[in-house]
């Protein structure tokens, strides 16, 4: 429907998520291409929250999950048809 | 029981929508507007920034550029703005369930309940405003007030990202000196008959002679006095209302003008498979057929046709509409723009009579076969089946009429 809005402040990934029975959706795993070029994935831990936003920082507004990695919270964004994080 | 109205408005909606998808362009002049290379080529829409440069809505991009070189033109997302506009829908649904949108960035709540005064509606005003920034990230005003014309004034007061409350005790102060082509429904032509007879502001209307408003405006002079004296009793519509359907129709500028009657064949066959196909969608049929048409010089002309029988068929309608063109138009081409549109709709589950002749059968075996097309469409796109007049007009093969931009503008007085 809408189309991808490419640009320095975020990255598009690729997510595993479960679908649960009550529809929420739990992402639990994504891959994204770090800095140099390689492929990284991304374990996570604890979904934190799940709520609608926009991403000032990155531009674009979706289900925004608050991910613990390890010690560290990352956003994942839910636009529409695609998965970003803000980089 | 007095009513509690909100009228919340998106400022400056499309570009708000498009600064916040691009952070690179937030600080500098923005505006949306159409494909200049497909010559829809105007201002839709700017921003804060932008409007200090006197940029207006509707001028031609290239005038807006002269204004201010630096001018950033995005093309517009409908696909975006219309996904936002639910949302905000969604959003005000949880309030009540009388919500009536007008147009993508404008919506009428009404918050009346037993109980809830007007300084609630003020309080969920601004909930209302702050969820929006905070859950979508684009900003409204909100007018709150006891009916839909004074709430619309309000929040076209303070802006961007604002609350204003129009009380019954404090509306002359707040309205009187606005121009009256501030009020809803006065245009430019009501508004220079209210100049012929000295009314210039919203509190003259108000305060003028009767007698005198009627005579100039007639009845709808008296509607708009009404408004004036914030006496506006039309209700915010049901969440379910729907509008009657009175006319399905579909016009478009090309890229390219219609120089031969061979191009307004192909135009006329695309725009009336789009037509026909809403037809089906929509479950009628028509029995009038019109077409417009448009100039190189922006005139713009049109006739119509009634048939003997109620058809919903691209070919039916495609065929009419040539030789309409033909008969009225064809002597000055070239155009700039065409359009189909099917009026004295009936519903198709109407049963139909059969003939003798079987020209009724053969329609409703047509129908079937255009009806299987719609189905292929629906699954596999617009494209997965073309019409063989297209493949000789390749410059036109790309135009979707049914898909592409169907945003109406949605009347007051409405259902």
């Amino acid at each position: 429907m809408t189309a991808k809005r490419e640009n320095q402040y975020k990255q598009y990934v690729s997510v595993r998520a479960d679908h649960l029975p009550d529809g929420t959706v739990l992402p639990r795993i994504f891959k994204f291409t770090d800095a140099r070029g390689d492929p990284v994935r991304c374990r996570i831990d604890a979904v934190l929250d799940i709520r609608e936003a926009p991403s000032l920082k990155a531009g674009g507004q979706g289900i925004r999950y608050t991910c613990r990695i390890g010690d560290k919270r990352v956003y994942l964004f839910h636009d529409d048809l695609y998965w970003f994080i803000e980089l | 029981m007095e009513r509690v109205i909100l009228h919340v408005d998106a400022n400056s909606y499309y570009a708000s929508v498009e600064c916040l998808y691009n952070p690179d362009i937030r600080n500098k002049p923005v505006a949306v507007g159409g494909d200049v290379e497909a010559r829809h080529g105007i201002i839709l829409t700017k921003n804060q920034i932008a409007k200090k440069y006197g940029i207006k809505t509707g001028e031609a991009i290239w005038q807006a550029k002269q204004k201010c070189p630096g001018l950033i033109c995005v093309p517009p997302d409908f696909g975006l703005y219309i996904r936002f506009s639910k949302r905000m829908r969604r959003m005000f649904e949880e309030y009540s369930d009388r919500v009536e949108n007008f147009g993508l960035d404008e919506a009428w709540i009404d918050l009346t309940n037993r109980g809830i005064t007007i300084t609630d509606g003020e309080r969920l005003a601004h909930e209302i405003r702050e969820r929006i920034k905070g859950e979508l990230g684009i900003t409204v005003s909100v007018g709150v007030s006891y009916n839909k014309i004074f709430a619309k004034l309000g929040s076209d007061m303070k802006k961007p990202d604002a609350v204003t409350v129009i009380r019954k005790d404090d509306y002359r102060e707040k309205t009187s000196g606005l121009p009256v082509e501030d009020l809803l429904y006065v245009g430019p032509a009501t508004r220079r008959k209210l100049q012929d007879i000295n009314v210039l502001t919203i509190g003259a209307l108000a305060q003028a002679d009767t007698d005198t408003i009627s005579y100039k405006l007639g009845k709808n002079g008296l509607i708009l006095q009404a408004f004036a004296n914030g006496l506006d009793q039309s209700p915010v519509m049901h969440i379910d209302t729907r509008m009657a359907i009175k006319s399905v129709g579909n016009s478009t500028t090309l890229p390219y003008d219609i120089e031969t009657l061979d191009d307004a064949k192909c135009v006329y066959y695309l725009l009336a498979e789009s037509v026909a196909a809403r037809l089906r969608e929509n479950g009628f049929r028509s029995r009038c057929i019109s077409i417009s048409t448009r100039t190189t010089k922006l005139i713009t002309g049109g006739c119509q046709r009634s048939l003997q029988h109620n058809t919903n068929l691209t070919d039916e309608i495609a065929e009419t509409a040539m030789e309409l063109f033909t008969e009225r138009f064809a002597r000055h081409l070239p155009y700039r723009s065409v359009g189909i549109s099917c009026s004295m709709l009936t519903p198709d589950t109407e049963p139909v009579q059969l003939d003798l002749l079987g020209d009724e059968l053969s329609r409703l075996q047509r129908e079937r076969m255009e009806r299987s097309i719609d189905s292929l469409r629906h699954r596999y796109g617009h494209q997965i089946l073309q019409r063989g007049i297209v493949l000789t007009h390749q410059r036109f093969a790309d135009i979707n009429p049914k898909e592409d931009h169907n945003i109406h503008p949605v009347p007051f007085f409405a259902g």
